[in-house]
């Protein structure tokens, strides 16, 4: 354990095996709703896998001054009443995850969280009931495209991940113009594709438009998507793929030392 | 005030009960009180019918940590100063009237009497059981049952890990929906549903009470409807809403976890709501209570104090705080977004006493309460199964060797074999990050947090060996279930079950109710795996006629490594495949209550029979090889035999396989007989063939080699041949 002198205080530094060499570790802020449920396998992969620091913070909470990157994660919050992440987005918490984005800090929308993210206008478009009208739980195939962001340019363009999705809502639809933009700015970050990569109907899970599995703002700085990379964090559990993407905010912070 | 007939059918009280219960209290019941004793009374909360027969089941151990009954769940020691928590429960009746919300409400349920008990739950199944396949019906209740689980379990964040979806005529119009919840706790924090302490204050907290579930325990769930009334009885159904649960969920742990000495006892309110609540807490605690009602949240003004004891209004919870602590207890729940209000407390004499406005309505004797009349009926074998325990199956045409490809093909297809993924995938069998070993396997693997060990767990139970001889389909229920976590690698430790039968006043259900617990009790010895909590479903019948004998077994196991646990499909290609257990060859006799005989002879007929003592050595074979690193695979052959059993080792682990043995003997039988107590195995790679060999011999285990895993798709054994794409077509038929 090494200490380092940065802009915003003193850091602990040390080895960590799933990156190379030292880096500052990271504190992640993880948000607690009332109905929230991937907190806990958030804070695993963060905090017992890759080494970070991670806090689960309860909705109330409106301070992230301390925080590195917001983790919005999946679950039901407010039941999913009404509409998923229609009553979450008034929390006491989202106006300082606003702030947080808006001053450029990375923050992950995943599933639920990337439904609040939506609702809440850090993101366009909208998610839908799954065109099965069924919720799915079960692994997939993501594509690496688009532009640039801290949590995927660890990934290589056209890399493919495997990952799990679980979901009743994640269909995601957007007007024509919307989707153009997106497409053309290179915001679309994950495409749903079978192994090979290619974008089809049949591995697309859920109905959504151009088989959309993931966006960013126009800064890169937030992403939302609906699979969930903190359950594919040990082979034990049936990958590692999802480290990919904490790895790549990670390494977007890297500070190589001495 | 005389009681006439129509007030006691209204609670489901007999005449000569109610005579009883008058004699005991000395005094006529008022309204209020004779509701309460109707549903004490019932089958449902008093198990008047069936508490004789489970004294025969084994129930203590070294390991074991409860007392059966004592509690909301049974308790075993995982080690590492943790427990597992587990109980298996019925919402068969709620299912049949509504689907949707009476198996959503069985999920409910069954998780709070899992954090009742200060555990965090980490695990779900569901054993399901429905009408003919293709039936209207039968689809509506399925596609409500399966949509219900899921709505409310993949709210909550629990995942469901495993269980069991059969269809038979048998079930037509009562179908059934169990549910088994596993939580995880340290030992030392474990919370009793006692209510101790005088002057501790009884906290209502999670949803406030409304009209919904009244008379669920003594009506819907404790007596048959010979005139299909259940249509009527819909808003005897509860409504759920798993987004409280969920926060009920994590302020109880929480409550538990952190703040254990500030909780006398917490209780779940379930059948019977606040009645049984209260009633049964302080019946463990050998204390009584005071109840205020006026301090019940409620849904709706006007609210008799009949309704308010009576209501099985979902998500709620009985914390029984030390009066030192009510306050930080109730800041604890607050926090959490919950109604948390004080409506009584605890006293030291014996009687529940009920105050609503100021006047006294209700003073019941906690132990005339808890003690109804027991019944034990001396059952008569049904005689119908005289004719088909004698069928000749020998008198059956064997089936071509042309044959046996499309009859595997069929019987892959078939409802109660084909994959389930179509709905397991609607369940969220992931989540909190714990999912070793997902369903569609044999027993599914959870790993404990903070430690190298895992957990298996199953639910089985082959309900027509139990139509066909309670006793054998008992046992074999247990067999199975042993079996399926032995073939995980992982060694059983206990199980829980549910007792789902029909009208236990019938006397031939009375001998398939004394029997199959008889079989299961043997079994239960044999294998060393106690009974450490359970449910009963009596009355399970439509139009006159009893569902199937289904005692469904939930099983416990642990894997001390979980890293090294076994899968059930083909590991990989050029892997020695072995039978353990049993012979390829088999006589008619394995034919009896098999897939193939109803589905090819549309017939359920034969006599089962299930050797325990060659089960138990064929486990403990396979659980050595496994320790001594021989095994990669393994895959427990039952519905649907050998050539089934095969296909599904090729099927999930996308590898082929060359069969070497040559069927002499009856092809039908050999193929898809189902013979108790054989496992499939594939052995690691490098594995000591000879040494399998040996420990087998030494425990008289038979053990022939019977083929070789394959690169590619091609699969053949005996007369059928034909490639892994062609098999998975058929099994993924419902998908």
């Amino acid at each position: 354990m090494r200490l380092q002198r940065s802009a915003d205080g003193l850091r602990a530094v040390r080895d960590c095996a799933p990156c190379t060499g030292y880096h500052t570790i990271m504190r992640f802020a993880i948000v607690r709703f009332p109905g929230t449920w991937s907190d806990r396998d958030t804070y695993h992969a963060l905090h017992d896998v890759l080494g970070h620091e991670a806090e689960i913070i309860w909705h109330r909470t409106t301070d992230l001054a301390r925080f590195d990157a917001v983790v919005l994660p999946g679950g039901f919050s407010y039941g999913d009443y009404l509409r998923s992440g229609a009553i979450a987005r008034f929390s006491p918490v989202m106006e300082a995850v606003v702030d947080f984005a808006e001053a450029g800090k990375p923050v992950i929308g995943i599933c639920n969280g990337f439904q609040i993210l939506c609702e809440s206008g850090l993101l366009p478009g909208a998610l839908i009931r799954n065109e099965s009208l069924q919720f799915r739980c079960e692994w997939g195939f993501l594509r690496r495209d688009g532009g640039a962001t801290p949590w995927a340019d660890g990934i290589a363009p056209g890399e493919v991940l495997r990952i799990p999705i679980s979901h009743g809502e994640g269909n995601y639809q957007a007007d024509a113009d919307t989707l153009a933009m997106l497409e053309s700015e290179g915001r679309v970050i994950f495409h749903y594709c079978d192994a090979r990569g290619d974008a089809t109907p049949a591995s697309n899970p859920n109905g959504s438009v151009n088989n959309i599995a993931g966006i960013i703002n126009p800064r890169g700085n937030v992403l939302g998507m609906m699979p969930h990379p903190e359950r594919a964090p040990e082979e034990l559990l049936g990958g590692t793929d999802g480290n990919r993407i904490w790895q790549s905010v990670i390494a977007s912070r890297l500070t190589i030392i001495g | 005030m005389p009681v006439d007939q129509a007030a006691l059918d209204a609670v489901a009280l007999s005449r000569d009960e109610y005579d009883l219960l008058l004699q005991q209290l000395g005094r006529e019941p008022n309204e209020v009180e004779l509701g309460m004793f109707g549903s004490l009374w019932s089958e449902h909360c008093g198990y008047k019918n069936s508490k004789p027969l489970l004294r025969l089941f084994p129930s203590g151990g070294d390991h074991i940590l409860t007392q059966v009954g004592a509690e909301n769940a049974g308790a075993i020691d995982i080690g590492d100063g943790l427990c597992a928590v587990m109980k298996v429960e019925s919402h068969n009746h709620p299912s049949a009237v509504e689907p949707y919300q009476g198996a959503a409400t069985g999920v409910g349920g069954i998780v709070r009497d899992i954090f009742a008990m200060g555990a965090y739950p980490i695990a779900l199944l569901d054993s399901l059981r429905f009408g003919s396949f293709g039936d209207q019906q039968t689809q509506f209740l399925f596609n409500g049952v399966v949509g219900g689980i899921g709505w409310y379990g993949n709210c909550l964040g629990i995942p469901t890990v495993g269980g069991e979806v059969a269809f038979s005529e048998a079930y037509t119009g009562n179908p059934l929906v169990n549910a088994m919840c596993l939580g995880i706790a340290e030992t030392k924090k474990l919370l009793s549903a006692k209510a101790t302490g005088a002057r501790n204050v009884f906290l209502l907290v999670g949803s406030d009470t409304g009209r919904d579930g009244i008379h669920g325990a003594s009506g819907l769930a404790s007596r048959t409807d010979p005139e299909a009334r259940f249509e009527e009885m819909r808003p005897a159904v509860q409504v759920g809403n798993p987004f409280m649960e969920k926060l009920l969920m994590e302020a109880c742990y929480e409550l538990a976890s952190e703040h254990g000495g500030w909780v006398a006892g917490l209780q779940d309110l379930g059948a019977a709501g606040l009645t049984s609540s209260v009633v049964e807490c302080c019946a463990k605690g050998r204390s009584g209570a005071i109840l205020n009602l006026d301090r019940v949240p409620r849904r709706e003004p006007g609210m008799t104090a009949y309704e308010i004891m009576l209501s099985e209004s979902q998500e709620r919870m009985l914390v029984i705080a030390k009066r030192e602590h009510v306050d930080d207890v109730t800041a604890l729940f607050q926090r959490w977004e919950l109604h948390c209000e004080p409506i009584g407390e605890v006293t030291g004499g014996h009687e529940v006493v009920i105050f609503d406005s100021g006047v006294e309505v209700a003073r019941v004797p906690v132990e005339i309460a808890t003690e109804p009349p027991l019944y034990r009926r001396q059952g008569v074998r049904p005689a119908e199964l005289a004719e088909r325990n004698a069928f000749d199956l020998a008198s059956l045409a064997d089936i071509a060797a042309t044959d046996a490809l499309p009859t595997l093909l069929r019987l892959l297809a078939s409802p109660n074999i084909a994959s389930k993924r179509g709905v397991y995938r609607t369940y969220d069998h992931q989540v909190l990050n714990g999912t070793v070993t997902p369903p569609g396997g044999d027993a599914a693997v959870v790993r404990v947090a903070g430690t190298g060990r895992g957990l298996a767990l199953t639910t089985d139970c082959n309900a027509r060996l139990c139509y066909l001889d309670p006793y054998a389909g008992g046992a074999a229920a247990v067999a199975e279930a042993a079996r399926n976590v032995v073939c995980t690698g992982a060694t059983p430790v206990a199980i829980t079950d549910c007792l789902n039968f029909g009208n236990p006043e019938k006397l031939e259900v009375a001998y398939q109710l004394e029997q199959c617990i008889r079989g299961i009790a043997e079994a239960c010895l044999q294998f060393d795996t106690p009974v450490v909590s359970g449910n009963v479903s009596l009355y399970n019948e439509s139009r006159g006629r009893a569902i199937y004998p289904t005692p469904v077994i939930g099983m416990l196991g642990i894997l001390d490594d979980v890293s090294r646990h076994l899968i059930a499909g083909f590991p990989a290609a050029d892997r020695q495949v072995y039978l353990l257990g049993g012979l390829v060859e088999q006589e008619t006799g394995a034919l009896s209550g098999s897939e193939y005989l109803e589905v090819v002879h549309q017939r359920v007929a034969g006599l089962p029979s299930v050797d325990l003592v060659a089960e138990r050595r064929l486990q403990r074979v396979v659980l050595q090889a496994h320790r001594e690193g021989l095994l990669a695979s393994a895959h427990d052959c039952s519905d649907g035999g050998l050539a089934v059993a095969l296909a599904e080792c090729a099927i999930l682990g996308g590898h082929g396989f060359h069969g070497e043995a040559a069927v002499s003997g009856r092809l039908d039988a050999a193929l898809f007989g189902e013979a108790q107590g054989r496992i499939i195995v594939a052995l690691a790679a490098h594995a000591d063939a000879d040494r399998l060999v040996t420990l087998a011999g030494e425990l008289s285990v038979p053990c022939t080699r019977i083929g070789v895993t394959a690169a590619g798709e091609s699969f053949s054994f005996d007369s059928i041949s034909t490639d892994v794409g062609t098999l998975r077509k058929a099994y993924e038929a419902l998908v």
